[in-house]
């Protein structure tokens, strides 16, 4: 038993294979090929969701991607939950748990109902009018009210266990839609050679041609023919096709993206599959085949269960084999209902009335009233009876009248149809008011873009076909490919529709209750309210009362809000215009538009080829931008002030072991290598001697510190050049536009070696005691400070040099990467006899701020000129030229007043400052306080034995020895400015 | 002294050999960057057997040596780890004199063999380049951008790709592509 409601035979149900589902926990059953609408109402069940406002019944309004009343809930398991699913789209399959949304506690007995009642108290713009005051109302009452009422459905609570997959993908012509038009084009271009896709958002492809019985193309039955011609396409090697996948966005330069449904509908999805996928086609050509959505009809109470859009009512019929009641009512502005009340006599529903609006209905009504069915014109519905479903449809003459109740299980509306221009207007393409069909087409074709059949107003499968063949047949020629056969497809038995429709509220009928927005809970009386209250603008029509912003985005409300706004504006639509637009077409899942970029995925995580050595000794990392570096070495017992205390105290008093490959290097090659530098960078380099180190500051073109590093001369033509960690990237991009666009005639050449070297630090007065007997090929004894020299350690080819951030006797090793962590163990391994103690990147910044030293980024902001920094002596001031040098000519920025670096102590010697907090002379100074500089480094120094600061301060050398407050959150603390330097000023150290 | 330990990038990941796409790590390669004009790089055809490739994002192959072509003066060379020495020093006499730079990056990056029908699929989930072969044929190559990493991609064969990357970036970019395989594989 596969429904109550279901004809005999007939429709694409596959009749042999029933499954069962639930809905609210009440078990029914479907057949293979429904979706969850058409096998509620093969069960007789039409009431399915309260709505968003009012809590008012709503049942199934359409068939497919309309659908603004039918939303659902699908559940598999706690953490596969997804709300806001339209039953209309939803495929069925074995098991499947559908639950309704928004009631409480049940979908019959619905507390939030007392809204319906409350109605007239709910105007459009009722927050923004009654929630004003008292004040303090809106924080602690109003908004948690409104927010518990708010949204529609339930996210789940746990993470999403399901894989979502991301393709990108380029052809010659994407099709969109695989109805009549856009199988037609896709067969043309199919044959003309071109790439193509063709994508249709439901589970089979043919559109319209799934319902259709009576026409014939090309002497074969609709759907023998749509069979056949999707084989077809199948069988070209170049064409893709993609069933349940929506083009939800088109973007610049025919980039459209699509979001599969991939195993949404199996009962069982194969393990490994992605649940959806998002393609982003690259497409050369589009042709836009997206068809056209029916309008509802605007009179009051057009919501109750029971109503529905006429062309569904009839897809029910054809598609599904459903009757969606017993005795329907038909009220229509438009020829297309009479085919549905004709297929729906056939099948044994009474049709006990039908209503046109229009004084004298198209030709289509002689072959209605010829099968025996009263057709009223002039004649609207002007309200509707019914509690759990429609019960009766009162009948009026068009503009006012006496009203007839009929009674009836069904009324089937039709007020026009709705081109679907999504896509076009997300390209910029313009659109136009057309008012033969009272409703928007494409007007300027974009560039690329083909729109074909319904969606551009084209109606009648004959004509559809036609279009979407020219379509096709332009599409393939602009790709370069052509030669089609000329499109035959001959048509019989296509009816013909003399259109109309009619946006707005139908004639003579209350505006109270008469839903636009079904989704949103907007009427009619809503959308006149905000034009008499000033709303003149569509767009703020749109916002003031949310017709058109629920998740079906107005698909069947927009134009009716359009033709309400404008009658009560007394303007013509077409000057009224339309609102935008708005990618996704339909709901997409975060996931698909996440992809794989989660957990590990999320972002590279840069590991040093020292990681594991530094894990395996128990380092504590942090991340440094994608990179990860060791932070501290814990001991059992050890918090993080401890290990760094001791892992400082272990640099100044022995030796310490540091992971410094992080540090950007780059390659200088070429005969004009120096002179390169030289430019580059604020420091003299081209007088620096082979085997030598210098310390050099970069600055940009505005004169401010942008990076800094070691510059060490390998040959006459090749540099060895460090940069900061974070800066690598961007200094090589910078060296490369200066070559490129600056100074081309120079032969030198950049290569990051970033990657090429692990380096190993090796710091303090028994460094040199460490790596004595693992050196080959260097002399160290008379490798005195800032020399380098290329050798072997451990054995492996090692660039050496003797630098230091600590202060210390300092070497640095680098050598391949590869070979890191056997140097790292042999280093290890010779430094136990003189304490080599691991350290991490936190005692690296205590250790260099004890002297001064500054990090890029940190104890500069962007706007510190190397004077201002302290660096001034690294400038090379008798060059010609470098980068930045004319700005720091200019006069002010000598000028009194810059903020420089200084050292900060604290009075008390015991709180160590935040980095970031505010300097002030006064700390009773009213606002605004005159802000003096900003703490930038802040460490409590075991060596030293109290806390220490560095600070940018306006005229800051000139205030050394100045009592200030820095701004803490307990308070002003006061400071004493200091020498940014606090051990070993006279670098004594450096040489030992 | 002993042979000192080598410690590979990609020596963690199990290779991935299903039917669809097969993903193994690549051999540790010699490997440079040249970066020359005009009359230099044609005097670096000698030392490597083969002119360097002219035309843009293509490569050069002459036996077991490669040459990519990144830029209009940039060049990826690719040797065995073993004849990486000689090669070196064949184009440091052959290009002596001449403004060149040649700077050994072998240990700077590592590179995976991607192949199997279902390989372009599997990177297009992260590269938006298009891999139909007449767009880019077997022998074309380009520095590109994979999800979040740079890589240099080779098409070496109708369904077979080299991925160089960045040291730091293999394991993401492995990660990713087992990722990526897996629902292209399962489609």
């Amino acid at each position: 038993m596969i429904g109550a409601f279901r004809t005999p035979s007939g429709g694409r149900i596959d009749r042999a294979r029933p499954l069962r589902f639930s809905f609210d926990g009440r078990v029914h059953h479907g057949a293979a090929g429904d979706t969850l609408a058409s096998a509620l109402l093969a069960n007789g069940v039409h009431l399915v969701g309260r709505s968003f406002k009012y809590h008012r019944r709503r049942g199934i309004l359409g068939a497919a991607a309309e659908e603004p009343n039918a939303l659902v809930t699908v559940t598999r398991d706690a953490a596969r939950s997804t709300p806001n699913l339209r039953a209309t789209q939803v495929e069925l399959f074995q098991g499947l748990r559908a639950d309704s949304q928004n009631r409480w506690p049940s979908l019959d007995h619905d507390a939030s109902a007392v809204a319906n009642l409350l109605a007239p108290l709910l105007p459009a713009g009722f927050y923004y009018k009654t929630f004003k005051f008292p004040a303090w109302a809106w924080r602690r009452l109003y908004e948690p009210a409104i927010r518990a009422a708010a949204g529609l459905g339930r996210a789940p609570a746990h993470p999403d266990p399901d894989r979502y997959a991301q393709r990108y993908a380029h052809c010659d012509v994407l099709v969109v839609g695989a109805g009549p038009a856009g199988l037609a084009a896709a067969t043309l271009a199919a044959e003309s050679g071109a790439r193509v896709i063709l994508c249709d958002e439901q589970a089979e492809m043919g559109g319209s041609l799934l319902a259709e019985s009576a026409a014939t193309i090309d002497g074969r039955p609709a759907q023998g023919w749509l069979a056949a011609t999707l084989a077809a396409l199948a069988r070209h090697p170049r064409v893709t096709l993609l069933a349940r996948t929506t083009a939800f966005g088109c973007f610049a330069g025919n980039m459209v993206a699509l979001d599969e449904r991939v195993t949404d509908h199996l009962a069982a999805p194969t393990p490994g599959l992605p649940r959806q996928r998002l393609w982003l086609v690259r497409a050369r050509q589009v042709v836009v085949a997206a068809g056209a959505l029916e309008r509802p009809l605007v009179f009051p109470h057009n919501d109750r269960p029971g109503i529905m859009l006429a062309d569904a009512a009839r897809t029910y019929l054809m598609r599904y084999g459903v009757r969606v009641g017993r005795r329907a009512v038909v009220a229509t502005a438009h020829d297309s209902a009479y085919d549905a009340a004709l297929a729906l006599h056939a099948a044994g529903v009474a049709i006990a009335a039908i209503a046109d609006q229009r004084p004298t209905p198209g030709a289509a009504a002689e072959r209605v009233r010829a099968a025996g069915i009263a057709v009223r014109s002039g004649c609207v519905v002007a309200t509707t009876g019914g509690r759990q479903r429609v019960a009766w449809a009162g009948l009026m003459p068009a503009g006012g009248g006496a009203t007839e109740p009929v009674p009836c299980d069904t009324l089937l509306i039709c007020g026009g149809w709705t081109p679907s221009v999504h896509l076009v207007s997300q390209a910029r393409g313009a659109l136009r008011f057309a008012p033969e069909t009272q409703a928007f087409v494409p007007d300027r074709p974009v560039p690329g873009q083909h729109p074909a059949g319904a969606c551009r107003g084209v109606f009648g499968l004959a004509a559809a076909l036609a279009d979407g063949a020219a379509a096709g047949e332009a599409a393939s020629r602009a790709t370069g490919h052509g030669g089609a056969r000329p499109w035959r497809g001959a048509v019989s038995g296509d009816t013909a529709w003399t259109g109309g429709g009619a946006p707005g509220l139908a004639p003579g009928v209350g505006a109270g209750r008469a839903f636009v927005d079904f989704q949103n809970d907007v009427t009619a009386k809503d959308v006149q309210l905000a034009t008499r209250e000033g709303f003149r603008a569509i767009e703020h029509v749109k916002r003031y009362t949310t017709a058109g912003m629920a998740t079906d985005q107005g698909k069947t409300a927009n134009l009716n809000t359009l033709g309400i706004a404008a009658a009560a504006l007394a303007r013509p639509m077409a000057e009224v215009g339309l609102t935008t637009f708005r990618m996704p077409y339909t709901p997409v899942p975060f996931g698909s538009l996440a992809g794989a970029a989660r957990g590990d995925l999320l972002d590279p995580v840069r590991r040093t080829p020292l990681h594991d050595r530094a894990a395996a000794l128990g380092a504590v990392f942090e991340d440094v931008g994608q990179w990860r570096r060791a932070r501290f070495f814990p001991r059992s017992g050890e918090d993080m002030a401890a290990a760094v205390a001791r892992e400082c105290r272990a640099v100044r008093t022995g030796a310490g072991l540091f992971d410094a490959s992080t540090l950007g290097k780059i390659e200088v090659a070429g005969p004009d290598a120096a002179r390169f530098l030289d430019r580059f960078y604020a420091s003299a380099v081209a007088a620096l001697p082979t085997g030598r180190c210098r310390y050099a500051v970069l600055c940009r073109e505005d004169g401010f510190i942008m990076d800094d590093g070691i510059i060490a001369r390998l040959a006459a033509d090749r540099f060895h050049v460090t940069t900061t960690t974070g800066g690598a990237a961007r200094v090589l991009a910078m060296m490369e536009d200066y070559l490129q666009t600056e100074w081309p005639e120079l032969e030198a050449w950049v290569t990051s070696v970033t990657e090429q070297w692990a380096v190993l630090a090796v710091q303090g007065p028994r460094a040199r005691a460490v790596l004595a007997p693992l050196v080959d090929g260097v002399d160290l004894g008379t490798f005195v400070h800032m020399r380098m020299a290329e050798g072997r350690v451990a054995g492996a080819p090692a660039r050496l040099m003797r630098v230091s951030f600590t202060g210390e006797t300092g070497f640095e090793v680098n050598v391949p990467a590869d070979f890191g962590p056997a140097v790292w163990d042999a280093t290890l391994a010779a430094g136990q006899a003189h304490g080599l103690t691991p350290y991490g990147t936190e005692a690296m910044h205590v250790l260099r701020a004890e002297k001064g030293y500054i990090v890029v980024g940190q104890d500069t902001d962007g706007t510190v000129t190397p004077d201002d920094a302290g660096l001034g002596w690294t400038v090379g001031r008798a060059k010609a030229d470098f980068v930045g040098r004319r700005s720091l000519a200019r006069a002010a920025m000598a000028a009194p007043g810059r903020r420089q670096l200084v050292g900060l102590l604290t009075e008390d010697g015991m709180r160590t400052l935040e980095e970031g907090a505010q300097l002030v002379a006064d700390p009773h100074e009213g606002p605004p306080m005159r802000v003096l500089g900003h703490v930038s480094s802040a460490y409590h120094s075991a060596t030293l034995g109290h806390p220490i600061a560095l600070a940018l301060l306006t005229d800051g050398r000139a205030r050394t020895g100045e009592r200030l407050f820095v701004a803490m959150p307990e308070g002003a603390v006061p400071v004493r400015v200091t020498s940014p330097v606090f051990y070993d000023p006279e670098g004594a150290r450096l040489h030992g | 002294m002993a042979e000192l330990l080598r410690t590979l990038p990609l020596a963690d990941f199990a290779p991935l050999t299903g039917r669809p796409v097969r993903l193994v790590a690549a051999a540790p390669a010699a490997r440079f960057v040249l970066r020359a004009r005009g009359p230099a790089a044609a005097a670096a055809a000698p030392a490597l057997g083969t002119p360097l490739p002219a035309i843009a994002c293509r490569a050069a192959v002459a036996g077991e040596l490669a040459a990519l072509w990144l830029g209009p003066d940039e060049w990826l060379l690719l040797a065995p780890a073993a004849a990486g020495a000689a090669l070196h020093a064949r184009l440091v006499a052959a290009l002596g004199g001449m403004a060149h730079a040649l700077t050994d990056i072998g240990h700077r990056q590592g590179a995976m063999l991607l192949s199997g029908p279902a390989a372009t699929a599997t990177l297009n989930a992260g590269c938006p380049l298009d891999f139909d072969p007449e767009a880019f044929p077997v022998g074309m190559c380009t520095r590109t951008v994979l999800a979040r990493a740079e890589v240099v991609l080779w098409r070496t064969g109708a369904e077979a790709f080299r991925i160089e990357a960045g040291r730091s970036f293999l394991p993401y970019v492995w990660r990713f592509l087992e990722e990526a395989a897996t629902a292209s594989a399962a489609a």
